[in-house]
């Protein structure tokens, strides 16, 4: 699937000299979001950029959205022949990239920073290119948040695909019977006590994000690795009827999962909209050694425990 | 539901007053409405909430405004660790997942 579109400029309805210009960019999403929130019968001009494909606010983020491609574009385009005005409205989220006064001396076109989401397009063009202030604003939803679920799981679980060998073929040391039988039955209970962690940091805590107490994310994700940690023993002691964790294998899960839990939690800054790096870097510093220490504890008890 | 904040004290955001012209434009261009006009100053109303997308500061016509520039972003601090190239990440709007692993960009979130 094709998710780019050739850069270049596209008539929306049926623009003429005094028809406003957006900019875009050549992410195929990026560029229906725009069109879809126009289609209310206005014409304009759209001037796609060519940012590899990538949505604005990344792109702006790489450069790529930026001031010498917009600078380019407009040249390329022809754009000055085309439009009566010397104004170009682009999004809000991709000012990281562009600068307005460096766009016009170069192109003589003035930059006019539209909302930060498409849709309120309309209403900003109403009030004569005026952001009313919440359109200025990027929100992080918990629709937002768990549409990002999905690839953060897939990204877990391609990781713990790494240790089901090792935990699999340890879990037949597990007790005195058949070595295989051993190795299916408390290799799967262990498996699902992984699986518990990454649900608990890529699913409940995006969910539950804004509630969860503390600011760093690592804390924010130890919260629902502690609940889940308790809830997985339980399941695994009263209900799946295995003879009980023995006190080096329950502590073994009241670390392990917490700290994966909390590790996957952190990783999720990157899918906030609200976390700076030097913030980032800061939670690292405390968050990732806490985390392998908590983890290589865990796992020495957990072999421990099948051992002894 | 109100304004989701990160760590405290700890971005790099500068705003020298001494040199502000009281455009605005930095109100206009920060997405965590960090900036407030004040009188005819710009002022840092909640420096918190910064991001360091560098908007402002590359918006702003008298460098009044600076800021160390980055993603707040674990998977890419820890990629660059590990000398792994794509050490890209970005928040993903509306976009969402099939614009993130089609845009050819590996690790991309
Ligand atoms: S953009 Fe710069 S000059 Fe304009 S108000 Fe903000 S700080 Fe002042
Ligand atoms: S760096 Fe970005 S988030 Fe921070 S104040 Fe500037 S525009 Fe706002």
């Amino acid at each position: 699937m094709n998710y780019k579109v050739d850069p270049g400029l596209y008539a929306l309805g049926h623009p003429d000299a005094d028809s406003p210009v957006f900019i875009s960019a050549n992410f195929k999403m990026s560029f229906d979001h725009l069109r879809t929130s126009l289609n209310d019968g206005r014409s304009g001009w759209i001037l796609v950029l060519d940012t590899d494909g990538i949505n604005v606010w990344c792109a702006a983020g790489k450069g790529t959205f930026g001031t010498e491609e917009l600078a380019k574009r407009i040249e390329s385009s022809g754009l000055a022949g085309v439009v009566k005005h010397r104004t170009v409205i682009v999004p809000q989220l991709g000012a990281p990239g562009v600068s307005a006064r460096e766009v016009q001396k170069r192109s003589g076109f003035k930059v006019v920073y539209g909302p930060v989401r498409a849709a309120d397009l309309p209403d900003f063009l109403d009030a004569g290119m005026k952001a009313a202030p919440g359109m200025r604003i990027k929100t992080f939803e918990t629709g937002e948040r768990m549409s990002l679920v999905p690839v953060e799981i897939v990204h877990a679980v391609k990781n713990l695909v790494w240790v089901l060998p090792f935990v699999i073929l340890l879990s037949g040391f597990s007790g005195r019977g058949a070595f295989l039988s051993h190795a299916l039955q408390f290799g799967s209970v262990s498996v699902i006590g992984l699986l518990t962690a990454i649900a608990a940091g890529c699913v409940i805590t995006p969910m539950l994000l804004p509630w969860l107490p503390g600011r760093a994310f690592s804390l924010k994700g130890v919260w629902p690795g502690i609940v889940c940690a308790a809830l997985f023993l339980f399941v695994r002691d009263v209900l799946w009827g295995l003879h009980p964790a023995g006190a080096l294998e329950t502590f073994a899960w009241v670390l392990v999962i917490p700290a994966v839990s909390a590790y996957l939690a952190m990783n999720f800054t990157g899918c906030s909209t609200f976390t700076s790096l030097s913030g980032v870097k800061k939670e690292m510093k405390w968050a990732v050694p806490a985390q392998i220490a908590a983890v290589a504890l865990g796992a020495v008890l957990w072999v421990t425990s099948i051992f002894v | 539901m109100g304004k989701l904040v990160y760590l405290r004290n700890v971005v790099t955001l500068q705003l020298d007053q001494g040199t502000c012209c009281g455009c605005a434009m930095c109100t206009a261009v920060c997405p965590r409405g960090v900036f407030e006009m004040s009188g005819k100053r710009a002022r840092i109303a909640d420096r918190d909430s910064c991001i360091e997308c560098g908007a402002c500061a590359r918006n702003c016509p008298e460098g009044a405004v600076s800021v160390q520039v980055g993603v707040g972003c674990a998977s890419a601090v820890i990629n660059s660790a590990l000398g792994r190239t794509s050490a890209c990440c970005c928040s993903v709007d509306q976009y969402q997942t099939s614009g993130k692993s089609s845009a050819g960009n590996g690790g991309c979130c």
